[in-house]
C-alpha cells in the first residue's frame, strides 16, 4: 500500500485501513470495558455504604454505643463489644509488634545466608497465606486447651497477634531497607556495633514505615470473626472485663486478661444471624460503627505516612 | 624522646581500657543478636504449633474414622445420630463458591489491572487505587451482611426460586472482595515491564489493547499468576461471608444457585455449638481444617512452581 | 618502590603485602606501602585499580558484607598491631580511624547531633564537655562560623559543601590518629572542592590523612607523598613532586600524564 493512498479519491477503503479502523475500535471497546468494570467495583462499595448506612444509621446513638447486648433488638447495645475489640487489640498490639520488629530487624540486619534464614523467610511467607481460622484452630488446641488459658481476652490478643505477626514482619522489613547503605556506613566508620547502628539510625529512620505497617496490620486484625470465634469468644456478653487496676496493692490488676470477652465483628455476627429483622438493624449499626473503625485506622496510617515521609526523604 | 614513651604509653592504656569496655559490649552484642534471633524463630513455631495441633487431633479423629469414609462418603453429617463423615459436601461447597469468586475476580481483576497500567492517566490511577483499597479494608462480616441482605434479594428479582442462603450470592460477594487483591498485584507486574517492550510494539502499529494483551501481559505472567494464587488463597480461607449467606447444610451439588457448607464455615458453625473437648464431633474440625490447610498448600505450591517457569528478566 | 622520607617523618600506618579478596576475585595483590603521621598521602591510579579497597581495608568496612578476606598484615603505629589480624575487633579499629566517603552521607539529625554522634557512643555524655568538642571538631572543619547560629537545625539543609565539610567535623570529633578520605570533593562544585583541599592542608597538621583521587591535579595540590595504584598492585610510591616530574616507573609517567585513564 502507498503513502498516496491518502489522496486516492477511490470511495472504498482499502482493506489495511479497514483493518486498523477495526482495531482502533476494538480499542476503545476495551477501554471503555475497563473503565465500565472499575464503575463497577465503585458503585458496588457504594451500594454496600449505602445499604449499611440505610439500614443501620437510625439505630446509631449513644445509647446503642453504651449499651449491653439484649434480648429485645430495640435496646441492645454494642458495650461490650467495642470494649472487648480494644482490650484485644491492645494484647494483639504489645505481641505483634516487639516480636515483628524484632524478627525483621534480625532478618535485615543480623542474619547471615544460610539455610536456617532461609527457612525462616519461607515460612513466614507461608504464614501469610494460611486462612485465618486454621490460626484459630491452633489456638483452641494450643492455648485454649494445653496451656489452659481458657477463652479469654488474653488467648484472642495472642490468636490475632499470630495472624498478623508475618505483615508486620515484611512491613517492618520494606521500612529497613529503604535506609541507604550510606548512612550504615557513616555509623560504623565512627566506630558504632551493629546494635548501636540498628538502635540510633536504622530504627529511628524507619519509624514511618514501621508505624504505618502496625496500624494497617492492627486494623486488618479488628475486622478478624473467625479465629475468635474458633476460641470460643461468646456473643451474649451482657458484662465488662474487669477493669486494670485494683483497689489493693499492686494496685494494677491483670484478672482482665483471663476474661470472657466478645468484639465487634462477632457481635454483628450474632445479630444477622438471626431471623428477625430488628437484629438485622442492630447488625448494621455494629457493622457501620466497625467500619468506621477500620476506615479511622486505615486514615491513621496515610497521615502517619505522609508525616514521617515529610520528615525524612532520602 | 621521653615525650615519645609517654605518648607510646598512654595509646597503650587506652587501647588497653578500650579492649575490656569492648569485651563487655561485645557480650551485650551477641546477647541482643540472640534475642533478635528467638523473635525470628516465633514464626517457626507458629507453623510448628498449627501443623502439630491439625495433625494430632486429625491423628485422634482419623482413628475412629477411616480414611476411606472420610474421601468417599458423600455426606457430612458428624453431629447426627446416623454420623456420616464423607469431606466431599464441603469441598464441594468450598470449590463452588471459590469457582463463582474467581469467575468474577479474575477476569475483572486483570481488566482493571490492564486498564490502570495501560490506559490511565496517573490522576485517574491515584483516584481509583485509593477507592479499590477501601474495598479490601471492608471487614469480612461486613461483606456478609451486604451479600445476605442485598445481593440475595438481588439475584431473587432474577431468579425468584432462589433460596435465601445459597453460594452464588456468597461467591459473588468474596469475588468482588478479592478483585483488589488480584489488581493491586498484577497492576504492578504490569507496571514492572519496561517501557522499551511496549515502545517496541507501538512502533510496529499495534493498539494499546494488542500492546496490553499480547505483550505486557504475557511479559508480567509470573506476577500475575502471584496474584491470582492470592486471590485463590483467599477465597478458599474465606469464612465470614459463607457462614453468613451460603447457609451452613453440608450439601454435595455443583449448583451456586444451592445453599451449602464450605469446609471454613462448618469450623465456625461447630465452634458456634457447645461440643466437649476430645469428642469425635470436635475433632471433626481439626480433620476439615487440616483439609483446608492441604487445598490451600497445593494451591500455593502449584502457583509458586508456575511463577518460577514464566518468570522473566527484564 | 623506594620510600624517600625525611628525617621528621613518622610511619602511622604501613601495609605489608596486604592482599583482599572479594570472595574468590583478588582486587589487592601483595600491596606494600608505609603511611606516614602529620603527611598527605594520596592515592591515585585508573577506576578499578583498588584503591578504594585499599583505603577501606585500613578501617575494615569490608568486614560489614559478607565473603570478604585479609591476607598479609597492616601495622597500625606507635603500637603495631595489626589491625587486619584475625583476633582484632573491627569496632576498635574504627574507633581510631575516620572515614570521609564520597558523597556526603549525614545522618537525617540536626547539625549538633551528627558531630556529638561519634562522641556519644564513646561514652561521653556530660553536656558541657559535648558541647565544646562539638564546637572545637565545627572549627577544625572550618563550618562553625556559618553554623553556630543553627547548631540544632537539620543538616540535610546543608549545601553540598557544607554537608561534606560537616561530615569531616564529624569524623574529626572523635580525634581520630588517622583520617581516610574516600574521593571526598568528587560530588561538590570547585568552590567547595577547594575550601576543603585548603582544610586537608591545615588539618595535616595533627592527624596523618590519605586521600584517594582520581584527579590528578588535587593530588599535586594537596598531598606529600603519592601512591599510584594499577590492577590490584602499587606500582610506585614517592613524594608527590617527584611522582609528577620525574616518576620512575613507565607505567606511572603514562599514566600521571594521561596517556590513559
Amino acid at each position: 500500500m502507498s503513502l498516496n493512498a491518502a489522496t486516492d479519491k477511490s470511495t472504498e477503503p482499502s482493506p489495511v485501513r479497514r483493518l486498523i479502523a477495526w482495531r482502533k475500535r476494538l480499542d476503545r471497546f476495551f477501554a471503555l470495558e475497563g473503565l465500565s468494570v472499575m464503575i463497577l467495583a465503585l458503585l458496588v462499595l457504594l451500594a454496600l455504604l449505602g445499604q449499611l448506612a440505610f439500614d443501620g444509621l437510625g439505630r446509631i446513638s449513644w445509647r446503642f454505643l453504651t449499651s449491653f447486648p439484649s434480648r429485645f433488638p430495640a435496646q441492645a447495645g454494642i458495650l461490650s463489644a467495642w470494649i472487648g475489640t480494644m482490650l484485644v487489640m491492645l494484647v494483639t498490639a504489645l505481641t505483634a509488634v516487639p516480636l515483628g520488629v524484632g524478627a525483621a530487624i534480625y532478618l535485615e540486619e543480623y542474619a547471615p545466608k544460610n539455610w536456617v534464614t532461609e527457612l525462616i523467610e519461607i515460612n513466614i511467607a507461608n504464614l501469610a497465606g494460611v486462612p485465618s481460622i486454621v490460626y484459630g484452630l491452633m489456638a483452641l488446641g494450643l492455648l485454649v486447651y494445653e496451656l489452659h488459658l481458657g477463652q479469654s481476652i488474653l488467648t484472642a490478643g495472642l490468636t490475632l497477634a499470630m495472624l498478623i505477626l508475618p505483615m508486620v514482619i515484611i512491613a517492618t522489613r520494606e521500612a529497613i531497607r529503604s535506609v541507604p547503605p550510606h548512612i550504615r556506613e557513616a555509623a560504623y566508620a565512627l566506630g558504632a556495633t551493629k546494635w548501636q547502628t540498628v538502635r540510633h539510625h536504622v530504627v529511628p529512620y524507619s519509624t514511618g514505615g514501621i508505624l504505618t505497617g502496625m496500624i494497617l496490620a492492627l486494623s486488618r486484625a479488628v475486622g478478624e470473626t473467625a479465629p475468635l470465634i474458633t476460641i470460643g469468644a461468646l456473643s451474649f456478653i451482657a458484662f465488662l472485663p474487669h477493669p486494670p487496676w485494683q483497689s489493693e496493692f499492686p494496685f494494677i490488676s491483670m484478672q482482665w486478661l483471663l476474661d470472657p470477652f466478645t468484639v465487634m465483628p462477632i457481635q454483628m455476627f450474632n445479630w444477622v444471624s438471626r431471623p428477625q429483622e430488628e437484629f438485622h438493624v442492630n447488625a448494621a449499626a455494629a457493622g457501620l460503627v466497625l467500619l468506621f473503625m477500620t476506615l479511622a485506622m486505615n486514615a491513621l496510617a496515610i497521615v502517619v505516612r505522609a508525616r514521617y515521609r515529610k520528615r525524612i526523604h532520602w | 624522646m621521653d615525650v615519645a614513651v609517654l605518648l607510646h604509653a598512654m595509646v597503650k592504656r587506652t587501647a588497653v581500657s578500650m579492649v575490656a569496655s569492648r569485651r563487655r559490649s561485645q557480650l551485650q552484642e551477641k546477647g541482643i543478636e540472640l534475642l533478635l534471633l528467638a523473635s525470628a524463630l516465633t514464626s517457626v513455631a507458629i507453623t510448628i504449633g498449627i501443623v502439630s495441633v491439625l495433625a494430632y487431633e486429625s491423628f485422634l479423629f482419623f482413628r475412629q474414622v477411616s480414611l476411606l469414609q472420610f474421601f468417599t462418603d458423600r455426606q457430612w453429617t458428624p453431629l447426627f445420630a446416623e454420623a456420616h463423615y464423607g469431606i466431599l459436601p464441603l469441598v464441594s461447597g468450598t470449590l463452588v463458591t471459590t469457582g463463582v469468586a474467581l469467575a468474577l475476580a479474575i477476569p475483572m481483576g486483570s481488566l482493571i489491572a490492564i486498564y490502570l497500567s495501560e490506559y490511565a492517566s496517573r490522576r485517574l490511577r491515584e483516584t481509583v487505587k485509593p477507592i479499590l483499597e477501601l474495598l479490601s479494608a471492608v471487614p469480612t462480616v461486613v461483606y456478609g451482611y451486604f451479600a445476605l441482605l442485598f445481593v440475595t434479594p438481588a439475584l431473587q428479582h432474577i431468579w425468584p426460586n432462589l433460596p435465601g442462603f445459597n453460594m452464588l450470592s456468597a461467591g459473588l460477594v468474596i469475588g468482588i472482595m478479592i478483585v483488589p487483591y488480584v489488581s493491586s498485584v498484577s497492576e504492578d507486574a504490569m507496571r514492572a515491564v519496561p517501557l522499551h517492550l511496549r515502545e517496541g510494539a507501538f512502533a510496529l502499529g499495534a493498539t494499546r489493547m494488542q500492546t496490553a494483551l499480547r505483550v505486557v501481559f504475557p511479559s508480567a505472567l509470573s506476577g500475575i499468576i502471584a496474584a491470582y494464587v492470592l486471590g485463590v488463597s483467599r477465597a478458599i480461607g474465606e469464612t465470614m461471608v459463607v457462614a453468613i449467606a451460603a447457609g451452613m447444610q453440608p450439601t454435595l451439588t455443583l449448583n451456586p444457585l444451592e445453599p451449602a457448607a464450605t469446609m471454613t464455615a462448618y469450623i465456625v458453625q461447630v465452634s458456634l455449638g457447645d461440643l466437649p473437648h476430645g469428642s469425635v464431633g470436635y475433632q471433626t474440625i481439626f480433620a476439615t481444617g487440616l483439609m483446608l490447610l492441604l487445598i490451600t498448600l497445593v494451591f500455593n505450591i502449584a502457583g509458586h512452581v508456575l511463577k518460577r517457569r514464566y518468570r522473566q528478566v527484564y | 618502590m623506594s620510600l624517600i622520607a625525611t628525617s621528621r617523618d613518622v610511619l602511622k600506618i604501613e601495609a605489608r603485602s596486604l592482599s583482599f579478596y572479594y570472595g574468590t576475585l583478588q582486587a589487592l595483590r601483595e600491596v606494600s606501602i608505609g603511611v606516614y603521621d602529620r603527611r598527605v598521602t594520596a592515592m591515585i591510579g585508573p577506576s578499578g585499580c583498588g584503591k578504594t579497597t585499599y583505603l577501606r581495608c585500613l578501617n575494615r568496612m569490608h568486614d560489614l558484607y559478607p565473603g570478604n578476606r585479609y591476607e598479609g598484615e597492616v601495622l597500625l603505629y606507635p603500637d603495631k598491631v595489626n589491625i587486619v589480624g584475625p583476633n582484632i575487633d573491627p569496632i576498635e579499629v574504627r574507633m581510631r580511624i575516620g572515614m570521609v566517603f564520597q558523597k556526603p552521607n549525614p545522618f537525617p539529625k540536626s547539625i549538633y547531633e551528627n558531630v556529638a554522634y561519634g562522641v556519644r557512643i564513646r561514652g561521653t555524655s556530660s553536656p558541657i564537655d559535648l558541647d565544646g568538642v562539638v564546637e572545637r571538631a565545627l572549627r577544625d572543619a572550618a563550618l562553625w562560623a556559618e553554623v553556630k547560629e543553627r547548631l540544632h537545625a537539620p543538616a540535610f539543609n546543608l549545601s553540598g559543601g557544607q554537608q561534606q565539610r560537616l561530615c569531616i567535623a564529624r569524623a574529626l570529633a572523635t580525634d581520630p590518629e588517622l583520617m581516610l578520605f574516600d574521593e571526598p570533593t568528587s560530588a561538590l562544585d570547585p568552590t567547595a572542592t577547594g575550601r576543603i583541599e585548603e582544610l586537608i592542608t591545615v588539618l595535616k597538621q595533627r592527624v596523618a590523612i590519605i586521600i584517594v583521587t582520581h584527579n590528578m591535579q588535587q593530588a599535586a595540590r594537596v598531598s606529600d607523598y603519592t601512591a599510584f595504584m594499577y590492577e590490584g598492585r602499587m606500582v610506585e610510591y614517592d613524594r608527590t613532586d617527584k611522582m609528577f616530574t620525574n616518576p620512575s616507573d613507565k607505567l606511572t609517567e603514562d599514566y600521571v600524564t594521561g596517556r590513559f585513564g
